[in-house]
Protein backbone atom coordinates (compact mmCIF):
# COMPACT_ATOMS: atom_id res chain seq x y z
CA UNK A 1 0.00 0.00 0.00
CA UNK A 2 3.04 2.48 0.64
CA UNK A 3 4.13 1.84 -2.66
CA UNK A 4 1.63 4.39 -3.87
CA UNK A 5 3.37 7.85 -4.07
CA UNK A 6 -0.24 9.07 -2.87
CA UNK A 7 -0.59 6.89 -0.28
CA UNK A 8 2.38 8.34 0.82
CA UNK A 9 1.63 11.96 0.67
CA UNK A 10 -1.68 11.62 2.06
CA UNK A 11 -0.16 9.86 5.37
CA UNK A 12 2.55 12.37 5.68
CA UNK A 13 -0.10 14.97 5.09
CA UNK A 14 -2.30 13.63 7.76
CA UNK A 15 0.82 12.85 10.17
CA UNK A 16 1.69 16.06 10.16
CA UNK A 17 -1.22 17.59 10.26
CA UNK A 18 -2.30 15.77 13.31
CA UNK A 19 0.97 17.00 15.61
CA UNK A 20 0.76 20.54 13.73
CA UNK A 21 -2.60 21.86 15.15
CA UNK A 22 -2.84 20.80 18.51
CA UNK A 23 0.73 22.54 19.22
CA UNK A 24 -0.75 25.27 17.14
CA UNK A 25 -3.58 26.00 19.77
CA UNK A 26 -0.82 26.68 22.38
CA UNK A 27 1.17 29.07 19.53
CA UNK A 28 -2.11 31.02 19.35
CA UNK A 29 -2.97 31.11 22.80
CA UNK A 30 0.70 32.14 23.66
CA UNK A 31 1.01 34.63 20.76
CA UNK A 32 3.97 32.65 19.99
CA UNK A 33 2.98 32.53 15.77
CA UNK A 34 5.82 34.77 15.13
CA UNK A 35 8.11 32.48 17.21
CA UNK A 36 7.16 29.66 15.14
CA UNK A 37 8.13 31.23 12.19
CA UNK A 38 11.06 31.87 12.52
CA UNK A 39 11.66 28.34 14.02
CA UNK A 40 10.55 27.45 10.89
CA UNK A 41 12.16 29.71 8.48
CA UNK A 42 15.78 29.06 11.02
CA UNK A 43 15.52 25.25 9.72
CA UNK A 44 16.10 26.56 5.70
CA UNK A 45 19.61 26.94 7.51
CA UNK A 46 19.35 23.48 9.06
CA UNK A 47 19.10 21.96 5.58
CA UNK A 48 22.32 23.74 4.07
CA UNK A 49 23.90 22.48 7.53
CA UNK A 50 22.68 19.02 6.78
CA UNK A 51 23.68 18.82 3.03
CA UNK A 52 27.12 20.30 4.55
CA UNK A 53 27.55 17.77 6.72
CA UNK A 54 25.82 14.90 4.55
CA UNK A 55 23.54 14.36 7.38
CA UNK A 56 19.83 14.04 7.56
CA UNK A 57 17.89 16.89 6.74
CA UNK A 58 15.92 16.10 9.80
CA UNK A 59 18.75 16.18 12.14
CA UNK A 60 19.86 19.42 10.37
CA UNK A 61 16.42 21.19 10.62
CA UNK A 62 15.74 20.15 14.17
CA UNK A 63 19.00 21.03 15.75
CA UNK A 64 19.17 24.26 14.04
CA UNK A 65 15.33 24.95 15.03
CA UNK A 66 16.13 24.01 18.77
CA UNK A 67 19.39 26.16 18.79
CA UNK A 68 17.05 28.79 16.95
CA UNK A 69 14.97 28.95 20.13
CA UNK A 70 17.16 28.63 22.86
CA UNK A 71 18.98 31.91 21.18
CA UNK A 72 15.61 34.11 21.26
CA UNK A 73 15.14 32.99 24.21
CA UNK A 74 18.80 33.81 25.97
CA UNK A 75 18.56 37.58 24.04
CA UNK A 76 15.00 38.41 24.33
CA UNK A 77 14.28 41.16 27.36
CA UNK A 78 17.99 42.96 26.31
CA UNK A 79 16.53 46.04 24.67
CA UNK A 80 14.56 44.84 21.79
CA UNK A 81 10.58 44.10 21.92
CA UNK A 82 10.40 40.31 20.96
CA UNK A 83 8.69 40.76 17.21
CA UNK A 84 11.78 42.86 16.27
CA UNK A 85 14.04 40.28 17.80
CA UNK A 86 12.20 37.49 15.69
CA UNK A 87 12.10 39.18 12.74
CA UNK A 88 16.24 39.84 12.56
CA UNK A 89 16.27 36.40 13.80
CA UNK A 90 13.86 34.95 11.38
CA UNK A 91 14.50 36.69 8.34
CA UNK A 92 18.82 36.65 8.48
CA UNK A 93 18.51 33.05 9.44
CA UNK A 94 16.49 32.26 5.95
CA UNK A 95 18.82 34.70 4.44
CA UNK A 96 21.43 32.76 5.44
CA UNK A 97 20.11 29.82 4.57
CA UNK A 98 19.52 30.33 1.19
CA UNK A 99 23.29 31.98 0.49
CA UNK A 100 24.64 28.59 2.42
CA UNK A 101 23.06 26.71 0.07
CA UNK A 102 24.31 28.17 -2.77
CA UNK A 103 28.15 27.05 -1.35
CA UNK A 104 27.57 22.62 -1.23
CA UNK A 105 29.04 22.20 -4.04
CA UNK A 106 28.51 18.92 -5.69
CA UNK A 107 24.95 19.00 -4.41
CA UNK A 108 22.14 20.05 -6.79
CA UNK A 109 19.15 20.89 -4.73
CA UNK A 110 15.77 22.03 -5.68
CA UNK A 111 15.72 24.98 -3.17
CA UNK A 112 11.76 25.26 -3.79
CA UNK A 113 11.07 21.59 -2.13
CA UNK A 114 12.07 22.99 1.09
CA UNK A 115 10.80 26.48 0.45
CA UNK A 116 7.18 24.95 -0.41
CA UNK A 117 7.51 21.27 0.73
CA UNK A 118 7.94 18.41 -1.48
CA UNK A 119 4.67 16.11 -0.14
CA UNK A 120 4.56 14.02 -3.39
CA UNK A 121 8.31 13.07 -2.65
CA UNK A 122 7.58 11.35 0.29
CA UNK A 123 9.80 7.87 0.53
CA UNK A 124 9.13 5.55 3.08
CA UNK A 125 11.49 6.65 5.75
CA UNK A 126 10.16 10.73 5.61
CA UNK A 127 7.01 8.80 6.57
CA UNK A 128 8.51 7.20 9.62
CA UNK A 129 10.23 10.50 10.45
CA UNK A 130 7.03 12.07 10.49
CA UNK A 131 4.35 9.86 12.01
CA UNK A 132 7.97 9.15 14.65
CA UNK A 133 7.51 12.79 15.12
CA UNK A 134 4.38 13.02 14.91
CA UNK A 135 3.76 10.51 18.07
CA UNK A 136 7.01 11.89 19.65
CA UNK A 137 4.87 15.87 19.72
CA UNK A 138 1.30 14.29 20.97
CA UNK A 139 2.65 12.41 23.35
CA UNK A 140 4.84 15.39 24.93
CA UNK A 141 1.87 17.73 24.23
CA UNK A 142 -0.60 15.33 26.14
CA UNK A 143 1.88 14.48 28.86
CA UNK A 144 2.30 18.24 29.82
CA UNK A 145 -1.33 19.44 28.97
CA UNK A 146 -2.51 20.82 32.46
CA UNK A 147 0.67 22.45 33.18
CA UNK A 148 1.01 23.73 29.77
CA UNK A 149 -2.37 25.16 30.03
CA UNK A 150 -1.45 26.77 33.81
CA UNK A 151 1.40 28.39 32.53
CA UNK A 152 -0.11 29.22 29.19
CA UNK A 153 -2.49 31.79 31.97
CA UNK A 154 -0.61 32.96 34.35
CA UNK A 155 3.12 32.38 35.52
CA UNK A 156 2.48 32.74 39.32
CA UNK A 157 -0.08 30.51 38.84
CA UNK A 158 1.59 28.14 37.55
CA UNK A 159 4.47 28.60 39.71
CA UNK A 160 1.85 28.68 43.23
CA UNK A 161 0.85 25.00 41.68
CA UNK A 162 4.80 23.85 41.56
CA UNK A 163 5.10 24.22 38.17
CA UNK A 164 8.20 25.75 36.10
CA UNK A 165 6.59 27.74 33.62
CA UNK A 166 9.95 27.99 32.17
CA UNK A 167 9.91 24.60 31.85
CA UNK A 168 6.95 24.43 30.30
CA UNK A 169 7.90 27.20 27.75
CA UNK A 170 10.95 24.66 26.64
CA UNK A 171 8.49 21.68 26.12
CA UNK A 172 6.88 23.59 23.77
CA UNK A 173 9.89 24.79 22.22
CA UNK A 174 10.97 21.58 21.69
CA UNK A 175 7.64 20.20 19.90
CA UNK A 176 7.99 23.50 17.84
CA UNK A 177 11.21 22.64 16.64
CA UNK A 178 10.17 18.70 15.76
CA UNK A 179 7.18 19.51 13.70
CA UNK A 180 9.28 22.05 12.39
CA UNK A 181 11.31 19.42 11.12
CA UNK A 182 8.97 16.98 10.33
CA UNK A 183 6.49 19.23 7.97
CA UNK A 184 9.58 21.03 6.20
CA UNK A 185 9.08 17.81 3.50
CA UNK A 186 5.19 18.61 3.51
CA UNK A 187 4.45 22.15 3.09
CA UNK A 188 7.80 23.45 3.21
CA UNK A 189 9.45 26.07 5.80
CA UNK A 190 7.41 29.34 4.66
CA UNK A 191 4.17 27.46 5.07
CA UNK A 192 4.63 25.59 8.40
CA UNK A 193 2.85 28.04 10.81
CA UNK A 194 0.17 28.00 8.68
CA UNK A 195 -0.43 24.10 9.43
CA UNK A 196 -0.16 25.34 13.04
CA UNK A 197 -2.28 28.84 13.43
CA UNK A 198 -4.93 28.13 10.93
CA UNK A 199 -6.69 24.96 12.38
CA UNK A 200 -6.44 26.21 15.66
CA UNK A 201 -8.15 29.53 14.63
CA UNK A 202 -10.96 28.12 12.66
CA UNK A 203 -11.98 25.67 15.31
CA UNK A 204 -11.96 28.63 17.68
CA UNK A 205 -15.51 29.83 17.25
CA UNK A 206 -16.71 26.07 18.30
CA UNK A 207 -14.85 25.60 21.26
CA UNK A 208 -15.70 25.56 24.78
CA UNK A 209 -13.13 23.84 26.37
CA UNK A 210 -9.19 23.77 25.39
CA UNK A 211 -9.09 20.20 25.08
CA UNK A 212 -12.28 20.11 22.35
CA UNK A 213 -10.37 22.72 20.57
CA UNK A 214 -7.46 20.96 20.53
CA UNK A 215 -9.30 17.60 19.30
CA UNK A 216 -10.78 19.72 16.88
CA UNK A 217 -8.01 21.61 15.07
CA UNK A 218 -6.17 18.18 14.67
CA UNK A 219 -9.27 17.04 12.50
CA UNK A 220 -9.44 20.22 10.98
CA UNK A 221 -5.25 19.88 9.98
CA UNK A 222 -5.70 16.30 9.00
CA UNK A 223 -8.63 17.20 6.76
CA UNK A 224 -7.49 19.92 5.26
CA UNK A 225 -4.28 17.64 4.02
CA UNK A 226 -6.47 15.18 2.56
CA UNK A 227 -8.81 17.38 0.77
CA UNK A 228 -5.79 19.51 -0.51
CA UNK A 229 -3.38 16.44 -1.63
CA UNK A 230 -6.55 15.38 -3.69
CA UNK A 231 -7.07 18.99 -4.93
CA UNK A 232 -3.74 19.79 -6.21
CA UNK A 233 -3.95 16.20 -7.63
CA UNK A 234 -6.97 17.43 -9.53
CA UNK A 235 -5.95 21.06 -10.46
CA UNK A 236 -2.38 19.97 -11.07
CA UNK A 237 -1.08 22.93 -8.54
CA UNK A 238 1.58 22.70 -5.86
CA UNK A 239 0.65 20.26 -3.37
CA UNK A 240 1.67 22.43 -0.16
CA UNK A 241 0.24 25.70 -0.63
CA UNK A 242 -3.06 24.04 -1.95
CA UNK A 243 -3.35 22.37 1.72
CA UNK A 244 -2.80 25.75 3.36
CA UNK A 245 -5.56 27.50 0.76
CA UNK A 246 -7.74 24.56 1.82
CA UNK A 247 -6.98 25.27 5.71
CA UNK A 248 -7.57 28.96 4.74
CA UNK A 249 -11.34 28.39 2.92
CA UNK A 250 -12.04 26.48 6.04
CA UNK A 251 -11.11 29.03 8.13
CA UNK A 252 -13.39 31.71 6.19
CA UNK A 253 -16.18 29.40 6.34
CA UNK A 254 -15.89 28.73 10.27
CA UNK A 255 -15.96 32.24 10.52
CA UNK A 256 -19.26 32.76 7.99
CA UNK A 257 -20.84 30.30 9.97
CA UNK A 258 -20.11 31.18 13.75
CA UNK A 259 -21.93 34.34 12.07
CA UNK A 260 -24.72 32.91 11.24
CA UNK A 261 -25.13 31.04 14.01
CA UNK A 262 -24.26 33.97 16.27
CA UNK A 263 -25.50 37.88 14.71
CA UNK A 264 -23.38 40.56 15.82
CA UNK B 1 -3.17 35.77 65.95
CA UNK B 2 -1.95 32.72 66.76
CA UNK B 3 1.85 34.29 66.33
CA UNK B 4 3.38 31.41 68.19
CA UNK B 5 2.66 29.03 65.64
CA UNK B 6 5.58 28.01 63.44
CA UNK B 7 5.58 30.73 60.31
CA UNK B 8 4.14 29.37 56.66
CA UNK B 9 6.73 31.42 54.91
CA UNK B 10 9.48 33.11 56.55
CA UNK B 11 11.52 35.70 54.67
CA UNK B 12 15.52 37.07 55.22
CA UNK B 13 17.11 39.31 54.74
CA UNK B 14 15.96 38.97 50.70
CA UNK B 15 17.43 41.09 48.26
CA UNK B 16 16.42 41.07 44.73
CA UNK B 17 18.49 42.72 41.73
CA UNK B 18 17.11 43.61 38.20
CA UNK B 19 20.21 44.12 36.99
CA UNK B 20 21.85 46.56 39.06
CA UNK B 21 19.17 47.90 40.56
CA UNK B 22 17.76 46.55 43.74
CA UNK B 23 14.38 46.43 43.49
CA UNK B 24 14.36 44.55 47.14
CA UNK B 25 16.31 45.48 49.85
CA UNK B 26 17.31 43.23 52.83
CA UNK B 27 13.22 42.56 53.70
CA UNK B 28 12.04 40.26 56.21
CA UNK B 29 8.97 38.86 56.44
CA UNK B 30 6.90 36.44 57.85
CA UNK B 31 2.84 34.90 57.69
CA UNK B 32 2.01 32.44 60.26
CA UNK B 33 -1.25 30.01 60.45
CA UNK B 34 -4.56 32.06 60.84
CA UNK B 35 -2.59 35.68 60.20
CA UNK B 36 -3.85 38.36 57.62
CA UNK B 37 -0.49 40.12 56.48
CA UNK B 38 -0.90 43.07 54.15
CA UNK B 39 1.64 44.35 51.91
CA UNK B 40 1.31 48.68 51.26
CA UNK B 41 4.03 50.67 48.99
CA UNK B 42 3.50 52.86 46.23
CA UNK B 43 3.85 51.36 42.88
CA UNK B 44 7.46 50.26 42.01
CA UNK B 45 8.29 49.51 45.58
CA UNK B 46 8.97 45.90 44.63
CA UNK B 47 5.60 44.65 46.14
CA UNK B 48 4.89 41.89 43.45
CA UNK B 49 8.58 40.97 43.26
CA UNK B 50 8.10 40.03 46.47
CA UNK B 51 5.02 38.10 45.72
CA UNK B 52 6.87 36.41 43.10
CA UNK B 53 9.82 35.57 45.00
CA UNK B 54 8.02 34.13 47.79
CA UNK B 55 6.16 31.84 44.87
CA UNK B 56 9.64 30.87 43.48
CA UNK B 57 9.54 32.80 40.30
CA UNK B 58 12.13 35.58 40.96
CA UNK B 59 15.72 35.23 41.84
CA UNK B 60 17.18 36.48 44.19
CA UNK B 61 20.72 37.78 45.15
CA UNK B 62 21.07 37.13 48.68
CA UNK B 63 19.10 36.37 51.63
CA UNK B 64 16.77 33.56 52.00
CA UNK B 65 13.17 32.25 51.53
CA UNK B 66 11.86 29.10 53.67
CA UNK B 67 8.57 27.50 53.41
CA UNK B 68 7.34 25.15 55.99
CA UNK B 69 7.49 21.69 54.50
CA UNK B 70 4.82 20.77 51.89
CA UNK B 71 3.41 23.94 51.97
CA UNK B 72 0.16 24.43 49.86
CA UNK B 73 -0.43 27.91 47.93
CA UNK B 74 -3.66 29.08 46.74
CA UNK B 75 -2.52 32.18 44.68
CA UNK B 76 -5.01 34.85 43.14
CA UNK B 77 -3.01 37.07 40.53
CA UNK B 78 -4.33 40.26 40.07
CA UNK B 79 -5.47 40.43 36.96
CA UNK B 80 -5.44 37.22 34.51
CA UNK B 81 -5.30 38.22 30.92
CA UNK B 82 -7.20 35.44 29.19
CA UNK B 83 -6.42 35.35 25.85
CA UNK B 84 -9.59 35.41 23.11
CA UNK B 85 -8.08 32.27 21.21
CA UNK B 86 -8.60 30.29 24.63
CA UNK B 87 -11.61 28.56 25.30
CA UNK B 88 -12.02 27.96 29.15
CA UNK B 89 -15.24 27.51 31.10
CA UNK B 90 -15.22 27.92 34.60
CA UNK B 91 -15.31 24.31 35.77
CA UNK B 92 -12.31 23.68 33.49
CA UNK B 93 -10.19 26.60 34.91
CA UNK B 94 -10.99 25.27 38.69
CA UNK B 95 -9.83 21.75 37.25
CA UNK B 96 -6.11 23.05 36.63
CA UNK B 97 -3.67 21.72 36.89
CA UNK B 98 -5.38 18.69 38.44
CA UNK B 99 -8.57 17.32 37.70
CA UNK B 100 -11.53 17.73 40.24
CA UNK B 101 -14.72 16.37 40.47
CA UNK B 102 -17.60 18.50 39.66
CA UNK B 103 -18.69 18.61 43.32
CA UNK B 104 -15.43 19.84 44.68
CA UNK B 105 -15.90 22.72 42.10
CA UNK B 106 -19.19 23.12 42.62
CA UNK B 107 -18.38 23.87 46.85
CA UNK B 108 -15.28 25.68 46.15
CA UNK B 109 -17.62 28.22 43.87
CA UNK B 110 -19.83 28.37 46.48
CA UNK B 111 -17.25 29.12 49.29
CA UNK B 112 -16.28 32.19 46.74
CA UNK B 113 -20.08 33.62 46.92
CA UNK B 114 -20.58 32.40 43.25
CA UNK B 115 -22.14 28.95 42.89
CA UNK B 116 -23.52 29.77 39.37
CA UNK B 117 -20.99 30.50 37.20
CA UNK B 118 -19.37 26.82 36.89
CA UNK B 119 -20.47 26.32 32.91
CA UNK B 120 -19.79 30.15 32.19
CA UNK B 121 -16.91 30.89 29.75
CA UNK B 122 -14.21 32.74 31.98
CA UNK B 123 -14.28 35.69 29.43
CA UNK B 124 -17.95 35.88 29.55
CA UNK B 125 -18.01 36.81 33.51
CA UNK B 126 -17.76 40.35 35.42
CA UNK B 127 -14.80 41.66 37.23
CA UNK B 128 -16.52 40.56 40.88
CA UNK B 129 -17.13 37.28 39.44
CA UNK B 130 -13.98 36.57 37.68
CA UNK B 131 -11.97 37.28 40.56
CA UNK B 132 -13.85 35.28 42.76
CA UNK B 133 -14.01 32.35 40.30
CA UNK B 134 -10.02 32.75 40.68
CA UNK B 135 -10.55 33.47 44.42
CA UNK B 136 -12.40 29.84 44.13
CA UNK B 137 -9.54 28.09 42.47
CA UNK B 138 -6.84 29.20 45.33
CA UNK B 139 -9.03 27.89 48.13
CA UNK B 140 -9.62 24.54 46.12
CA UNK B 141 -6.91 22.38 47.38
CA UNK B 142 -7.38 23.96 51.00
CA UNK B 143 -4.30 25.75 50.90
CA UNK B 144 -2.18 26.62 54.00
CA UNK B 145 -1.29 29.94 52.68
CA UNK B 146 -3.41 32.23 50.35
CA UNK B 147 -1.22 34.89 48.43
CA UNK B 148 -3.42 37.48 46.91
CA UNK B 149 -1.81 40.68 44.59
CA UNK B 150 -3.92 43.31 44.39
CA UNK B 151 -6.56 41.22 43.53
CA UNK B 152 -9.77 43.27 44.34
CA UNK B 153 -7.89 45.81 41.79
CA UNK B 154 -10.23 46.01 39.11
CA UNK B 155 -13.46 45.86 41.74
CA UNK B 156 -15.62 48.78 42.52
CA UNK B 157 -15.85 49.97 46.00
CA UNK B 158 -18.70 47.41 47.36
CA UNK B 159 -17.41 45.02 45.22
CA UNK B 160 -13.76 45.33 46.82
CA UNK B 161 -15.44 45.20 49.91
CA UNK B 162 -17.19 42.03 49.57
CA UNK B 163 -14.52 40.13 48.09
CA UNK B 164 -12.02 41.13 51.25
CA UNK B 165 -14.94 39.97 53.58
CA UNK B 166 -15.03 36.85 51.21
CA UNK B 167 -11.00 36.49 52.24
CA UNK B 168 -11.85 37.16 55.94
CA UNK B 169 -14.29 34.30 56.08
CA UNK B 170 -12.33 31.78 53.90
CA UNK B 171 -9.51 32.50 57.13
CA UNK B 172 -12.24 31.60 59.66
CA UNK B 173 -13.47 28.87 57.61
CA UNK B 174 -10.04 26.89 56.94
CA UNK B 175 -7.79 28.37 59.36
CA UNK B 176 -5.03 29.77 56.25
CA UNK B 177 -2.90 32.47 56.39
CA UNK B 178 -3.29 35.03 53.70
CA UNK B 179 -0.38 37.21 52.41
CA UNK B 180 -2.06 40.27 50.38
CA UNK B 181 -0.80 43.34 48.39
CA UNK B 182 -3.65 45.87 48.08
CA UNK B 183 -3.92 49.30 47.30
CA UNK B 184 -6.90 49.78 49.38
CA UNK B 185 -6.15 51.36 52.07
CA UNK B 186 -9.09 51.63 54.46
CA UNK B 187 -9.55 48.12 53.92
CA UNK B 188 -5.91 46.73 54.75
CA UNK B 189 -6.39 49.11 57.90
CA UNK B 190 -9.68 47.15 58.88
CA UNK B 191 -8.62 43.33 57.55
CA UNK B 192 -5.47 42.85 58.18
CA UNK B 193 -3.47 42.05 61.44
CA UNK B 194 -0.45 43.05 60.63
CA UNK B 195 0.58 45.58 57.77
CA UNK B 196 4.06 45.76 56.37
CA UNK B 197 4.69 49.15 54.06
CA UNK B 198 6.92 47.97 51.42
CA UNK B 199 9.20 51.17 49.68
CA UNK B 200 12.17 48.46 48.09
CA UNK B 201 13.16 47.84 51.49
CA UNK B 202 10.09 47.22 54.81
CA UNK B 203 9.63 50.93 55.84
CA UNK B 204 7.40 49.95 58.94
CA UNK B 205 5.50 46.69 60.41
CA UNK B 206 3.19 45.74 62.86
CA UNK B 207 -0.41 46.03 63.49
CA UNK B 208 -2.43 48.38 61.35
CA UNK B 209 -2.99 50.68 64.34
CA UNK B 210 1.29 51.07 64.70
CA UNK B 211 1.54 51.35 61.01
CA UNK B 212 -0.92 54.12 60.46
CA UNK B 213 0.76 56.21 63.33
CA UNK B 214 4.14 55.42 61.85
CA UNK B 215 6.19 58.72 60.09
CA UNK B 216 7.46 56.83 57.35
CA UNK B 217 3.83 55.17 56.72
CA UNK B 218 2.64 58.79 56.50
CA UNK B 219 4.92 60.47 54.45
CA UNK B 220 4.40 57.73 51.86
CA UNK B 221 0.71 57.78 52.12
CA UNK B 222 0.37 61.39 53.34
CA UNK B 223 -1.73 62.22 56.44
CA UNK B 224 -5.56 62.07 54.82
CA UNK B 225 -5.59 58.13 55.18
CA UNK B 226 -5.83 58.31 58.98
CA UNK B 227 -8.97 60.11 58.99
CA UNK B 228 -10.67 57.90 56.65
CA UNK B 229 -8.79 54.63 58.79
CA UNK B 230 -10.64 56.01 61.88
CA UNK B 231 -13.89 56.57 60.35
CA UNK B 232 -13.98 53.16 58.48
CA UNK B 233 -13.17 51.52 61.48
CA UNK B 234 -15.94 52.74 63.16
CA UNK B 235 -18.31 52.16 60.35
CA UNK B 236 -17.22 48.33 60.52
CA UNK B 237 -18.73 47.76 63.96
CA UNK B 238 -21.53 46.83 62.80
CA UNK B 239 -22.45 43.92 60.74
CA UNK B 240 -22.97 44.37 56.68
CA UNK B 241 -26.00 42.46 55.44
CA UNK B 242 -25.60 40.12 52.59
CA UNK B 243 -24.42 42.94 49.98
CA UNK B 244 -21.65 40.56 48.35
CA UNK B 245 -25.10 38.69 47.03
CA UNK B 246 -25.63 41.33 44.86
CA UNK B 247 -22.66 41.85 43.72
CA UNK B 248 -21.81 38.07 42.39
CA UNK B 249 -25.35 38.40 40.41
CA UNK B 250 -24.41 41.21 38.76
Amino acid sequence: MLDDFLTRAALAGIGTGLAAAPLGCFVVWRRMAYFGDATAHAAILGVALSLAASLPVFVGTLFIALFMAMVVSVISGRGYAMDTLLGVMAHSALAFGLVGVTFIQGVRIDLMAYLFGDILAVSRSDLAVIWGGAALVLALIGWRWNALLTATLDDGLALAAGIDPKREQLVLTLALAVVVAVAIKVVGVLLITALLIIPAATVRPFAVTPERMGIMAALVGMTSAWIGLRASYEFDTPTGPTIVCVTALLFILSNIASRIRQPG
Amino acid sequence: MMRDAAPLVSVHDLTVRYGEAAVLRDVDLDVAPGEIVTIVGPNGSGKSTLIKAILGGVKHSAGRIERKPGLQIGYVPQRLVLDPTLPMNVERFLSLPHRIPASRAREALERAGVPEIGKRQMAALSGGQFQRALLARAILEEPDLLILDEAAAGLDQPGAAAFYRRIHEVREETGCGVLMISHDLHVVMSASDRVICLNGHVCCAGTPEVVANAPDYRRLFGEGTRGAFALYRHNHDHRHSQDHVQDAAE
